[in-house]
């Protein structure tokens, strides 16, 4: 928990003193090693994973981290009920199996999930609207913890607040465990499409557009100047196929999420194999049709015009 | 002018195409083993060595890569890229990972442990500033970091490191169970150099400081010099790779 013993919340973008005085004291859980190590999985697929022999295909497709979960999203909406955070002793043991990076999800405005998650090592905490949210006003703030955060968004607003509240990481909502990339489009299309119709506006506009996409004005100016959002980007909730995964990096992505897609298919070692490489080659529709060959059965997919399938990224906002 | 290759598989790449860019030097993507042939020398970028191996396997990028290093063009590896440039790693998944190699030091792979324990200090780098100004000291940004164990007889040290109080404490097993031991020396090495080969376990290209990069082109220089007698530089069949419309432009620098 609170870090750095100044007794005060490190704030984005300013470590305070240490800037105008360079300390030799070695410093962690600042912002720029939270965000460090995101920068470090851009180009890559992040895998959920069940138990430690899913994690090690996983590893050994080459993803370039996994993420530690008791269901599947797609078994979390077969089965119901209220999902919560996994065993931590699972989440040891898939530590244990792998050398890369290890996440886990924690509720949205479980703080002591993410405690709980922190002790336990992992080196990212996704809070998650595809577990049931705990908090339905109140997202955690990440800027209590040593551990970085990914936090879900559905359009650009929506991302800042996240950024705002310690996220070091976005990712695009999707709608997990559907197998049907409409959703991630559609997220995806409003982050960059937002962000493009920033980047053309006057300065004097910003100020009422941070205030209708209800965003802290410093972060939508920010944005306007990269021309991106100012953390890394990924994409998640419905990638299947080797083509959706090499989908959302042509539309901008940095890397994606891949969940229920892997394990939920016929062949799961063959797969994650091949999204990877698609994820690399992203451009190059000639390696996208030998590694999308011969996959075998993907998985099954939830049309999403049925009115009775639960909308998990409408959970937060 | 010389062209910098960045070995995108995986990773940081993106960040040092930026910081390449920002010193006014061209950089391209390298994706492919033919890629290879176009650059004057090769940046392996940080990011998850295991999937970068994967991938260089996969396109059976390793002979070209090998070929490369050996054939005494200037190559960079950072964190990830130093793993791959070694000519032992331990600390490795089960099974191991292949290696590039040509540096001849052992690095262990996860020496710095989880991202809880990753950090960012000042470290002293006398040798940088020497030859690129600048004050003695760089910023460097540790993410989940390997560090160099030991270092053969021609590698240059440049900069090493306190081990951290918290770090938790390693074995390291050399082989097949043969001899154990626990790494206990207070300073660790995280940056060397061996002919035209440098390596550090840090990531300059998250820093605003291009320091390392400027180095990293006088290496280029001073083998451009010596060779240049004998070859004429190539006017290079790089692909012209059209960027995606939608291409991701450069993160910030967080200081």
């Amino acid at each position: 928990m609170a870090s750095d013993g100044s007794g005060v919340v490190t704030v984005y973008g300013n470590n305070g003193a240490a800037l105008l005085e360079p300390s030799k004291q070695p410093k962690s859980a600042t912002f720029s090693v939270k965000v460090g190590l995101a920068q470090m999985l851009r180009g890559g697929v992040i895998m959920d994973v069940v138990t430690p022999e899913q994690a090690r295909i996983a590893e050994e497709a080459g993803a370039c981290a996994v993420m530690a979960l008791e269901r599947v999203p797609a078994d979390i909406r077969s089965q119901g009920g209220v999902a919560r955070m996994s065993d931590p002793g699972l989440i040891r043991d898939i530590k244990r199996a792998v050398t890369i990076p290890v996440m886990a999800k924690a509720r949205i405005g479980h703080f002591v999930e993410a405690q709980i998650l922190e002790a336990v090592g992992v080196d990212y905490v996704d809070e998650s609207e595809v577990l049931t949210p705990a908090d339905d006003a109140h997202h955690i703030n990440k800027h209590n913890f040593r551990v970085p955060f990914v936090c879900g968004c559905r359009d650009l607003g929506e991302a800042l607040r996240r950024v705002r509240e310690g996220a070091a990481m976005i990712r695009t909502k999707g709608e997990a465990g559907t197998g049907n990339i409409v959703e991630a489009v559609r997220h995806v299309r409003s982050v960059m499409g937002d962000v493009r119709a920033l980047r053309n506006m006057d300065d004097d506009e910003v100020f009422a557009y941070a205030k209708r996409i209800a965003a802290p004005y410093d972060l939508v100016m920010q944005t306007k100047q990269l021309g991106r959002l100012p953390v890394v980007q990924f994409a998640a909730g419905g990638v299947a196929t080797p083509a959706d995964a090499a989908l959302m990096m042509q539309l901008g992505c940095d890397g994606v999420f891949v969940g229920s897609g892997i394990f939920k298919s016929g062949d799961p070692a063959r797969r994650a194999r091949a999204i990877v490489q698609a994820v690399t080659h992203y451009s190059d529709p000639t390696i996208l049709a030998d590694v999308s060959a011969g996959l075998g059965e993907a998985m099954v997919g939830i049309n999403l015009n049925d009115p009775k399938v639960e909308r998990y990224a409408a959970r937060s906002e | 002018m010389a062209v910098v290759g960045v070995l995108a598989l995986q990773g940081s790449y993106n960040e040092h195409m930026a910081a390449l860019r920002r010193i006014g030097v061209r950089g391209v993507e390298v994706r492919k083993p033919e890629q290879l042939l176009g650059v004057d020398s090769l940046i392996i970028p940080g990011g998850e060595s295991t999937t970068m191996a994967k991938l260089a396997n996969y396109h059976n990028l390793f002979p070209a890569l090998r070929e490369f290093v050996g054939g005494g063009k200037p190559v960079w590896g950072t964190c990830a890229g130093l793993i791959f440039l070694a000519n032992k790693a331990v600390g490795q998944k089960t099974g191991g990972q292949e290696l590039v190699g040509g540096l001849d030091c052992t690095v262990h792979r996860n020496f710095f442990g989880s991202q809880l324990q990753s950090f960012e200090t000042e470290l002293s780098v006398p040798k940088l500033s020497e030859k690129e100004g600048g004050n003695n000291t760089c910023r460097g940004v540790f993410i989940r970091a390997p560090a160099i164990l030991e270092v053969g007889p021609d590698v240059e040290i440049l900069a090493d490191c306190p081990v951290p109080a918290d770090r938790p404490s390693i074995t390291i097993s050399f082989g097949e169970g043969t001899e154990e031991e626990v790494y206990s020396k207070d300073r660790v090495i995280v940056a060397v150099r061996q002919g035209n080969i440098l390596a550090t376990a840090f990531h300059p290209e998250l820093t605003s400081d291009s320091r390392w990069h400027r180095f990293f082109l006088d290496m280029d220089k001073e083998s451009q010099a010596k060779a240049f007698s004998a070859l004429s530089i190539s006017s290079s069949s790089r692909d012209t790779e059209n960027l995606p419309k939608n291409k991701p432009l450069d993160l910030p620098i967080f200081e």
